[in-house]
């Protein structure tokens, strides 16, 4: 089922869905090096985002944040796409200099329905994303 | 679900207005840097909801100590560099970690040093001043009533937005890198008249005595505001320095991004039936009592913001003839720190034990580092961060209560 979208950040991209309920610092909370959230007490602690569609609903903490995103995709980490439920200025930022497509406020309540393994495709040129269970 | 009208045609999404010129540089024909400095722009400009972007005369880059940033950060502004990026409008940078003529003096770790130096290398490759200030203002960029910028210094916005009257939003380090490249911001928040008006009137029945109760002030004005924009009644003898600490205070303890005072910012604009906030003498006694602590402190910092020459000259005159026992700084930016060594303000601070530091500042240099727990500083902003740095409240007052010996 294809669900529009806002597109925040260019390209497509395909993989399992990784849902978080928490938002999500990147500075401090993911270890650049492995893309494992380091996050004391976070939803995702111990599990590595690499590679996955991550869906959270936002951002916080440092702007540095912004940077860690790129970090990540440099050492090939980098979560593959990225859905928020609301997007802010450190995750915009980080998708862009990293290249991560990414989208938010998708429409119809979809986000509430994205599941842990579930395979996600992204569009962050068209503002799209498609959910196969 | 609404996903069925997704054959009816796309959501409508609200696209910029953009120039020629920007336009040009959002299709990569300025080159790769401001492609992906428009992008940014763009795309916080639609999550805002900007109609379009606004031009801008100076930026002022946050993000600029190792402390701050580390490896993530470095790698980024090297990787943004050789991406060709250079900046179109004057553009200053916030403190870095260290004073980058004196860090040896002042014991700096050298491995922060080389690490400092190479982020600062970055910037300048990028066509970034070399001037390292939360005090821009202090040192000729001086924005006019109503002209737009892009600030990041959580301080300086307020100093530029109250006191100057000039429009900036809080902008983050990687954005207002952006906005200096491309010369322009996504037009909204502090930049359209409907979103600087107060609605929260503080009624200010203390008097207030020198920078530390202005500091004070601020903590308990931010702390209230909770995200509401205060406007000051009732306040006698605010001079810019004093405001310079309100505005670091009550950005630190809150987030006030632009605030007003009768009789004294260029702007007053208060909706009717603000609320209203008290600040009186229990208030201030209160305030006080909750950010200071007691002991001996291992530094005495002063200059947060950036102390302005009369500043040091206050600080030279108090320590004039005397040995301090205890290490005192005071920070502020290089310009200043020339003209306090022309005036022989420097000497004097010097030969008591003290030191007069550029670049840098308390809370963005590696105190820990250099052995460092316990602090006294007359600033709100630094009352708050140094407390946090060093889990343990910080001895708060005037020039002439924290240097006592």
């Amino acid at each position: 089922m294809r669900i529009n979208a806002r597109a925040i950040a260019k390209g497509t991209a395909e993989g399992e869905a990784m849902v978080s309920k928490d938002a999500i610092s990147f500075f401090g909370g993911v270890d650049p090096k492995t893309g494992i959230v380091i996050d004391k007490g976070h939803a995702l602690e111990g599990k590595c985002i690499a590679g996955k569609v991550l869906v959270f609903p936002r951002g916080k903490g440092s702007t540095v944040g912004s940077y860690v995103l790129l970090q990540l995709a440099k050492n090939n980490c980098a979560p593959c796409a990225i859905i928020n439920e609301e997007a802010e200025p450190i995750i915009v930022v980080g998708a862009i200099i990293a290249r991560i497509p990414m989208v938010d406020k998708l429409e119809g309540g979809a986000y509430a329905k994205i599941k842990d393994g579930m395979r996600v495709s992204v569009d962050g040129t068209k503002g799209t994303a498609e959910l196969n269970e | 679900m609404a996903v069925n009208k997704f054959e009816q045609g796309r959501i409508p999404v609200e696209f910029m207005q953009l120039t020629n010129d920007q336009q040009l540089m959002l299709n990569g024909e300025c080159g790769e840097a401001a492609r992906q400095s428009m992008e940014i722009l763009a795309a916080l400009g639609k999550i805002y909801g900007a109609k379009d972007m606004v031009s801008i005369t100076s930026a002022q880059v946050a993000g600029v100590s190792y402390k701050t940033i580390g490896e993530a950060g470095l790698e980024y502004l090297q990787d943004f560099a050789a991406a060709g990026a250079c900046v179109r409008i004057p553009t200053f940078l916030n403190p870095a970690g260290m004073d980058r003529e004196q860090w040896q003096k002042l014991k700096v770790p050298a491995a922060f040093a080389k690490k400092q130096l190479e982020i600062l290398s970055a910037f300048s490759k990028m066509g970034i001043s070399s001037t390292c200030t939360c005090t821009p203002y202090l040192v000729g960029i001086r924005p006019k009533l109503g002209e737009h910028i892009a600030w990041s210094e959580s301080s300086a916005i307020s100093f530029a937005n109250s006191v100057l009257g000039a429009r900036t939003n809080r902008e983050g380090g990687p954005s207002a890198l952006a906005a200096a490249v491309c010369g322009c911001t996504p037009n909204y928040g502090l930049h359209l008249d409907e979103n600087r008006i107060a609605n929260l009137l503080v009624k200010v029945e203390t008097p207030l005595k020198g920078t530390s109760d202005f500091g004070a002030m601020g903590a308990f004005v931010g702390e209230a505001a909770k995200g509401k924009t205060p406007a000051f009644v009732g306040v006698k003898a605010a001079s810019e320095d004093r405001l310079k600490s309100l505005g670091a205070s009550m950005a630190a303890w809150g987030s006030t991004a632009i605030y007003f005072m009768k009789g004294v910012t260029p702007e007053w604009n208060v909706v009717k039936g603000a609320e209203e906030l008290t600040f009186g003498a229990a208030e201030l006694a209160a305030t006080r009592e909750k950010m200071g602590g007691e002991g001996k402190p291992d530094i005495i910092a002063i200059g947060c913001p950036h102390a302005s020459l009369q500043e040091i000259e206050e600080v030279a005159a108090r320590v004039r003839g005397k040995k301090l026992q205890t290490k005192l700084w005071v920070c502020t930016a290089r310009q200043t720190l020339e003209a306090a060594d022309n005036a022989g303000f420097t000497r004097e601070i010097e030969q008591a034990g003290g030191n007069v530091v550029a670049d840098t500042c308390m809370v963005v240099c590696p105190l820990e580092e250099m052995g460092m727990a316990h602090a006294a500083c007359n600033s709100g902003k630094a009352a708050k961060y140094l407390t946090n740095m060093f889990k343990k409240k910080v001895v708060y007052g005037d020039v002439e209560d924290i240097i006592c010996e």
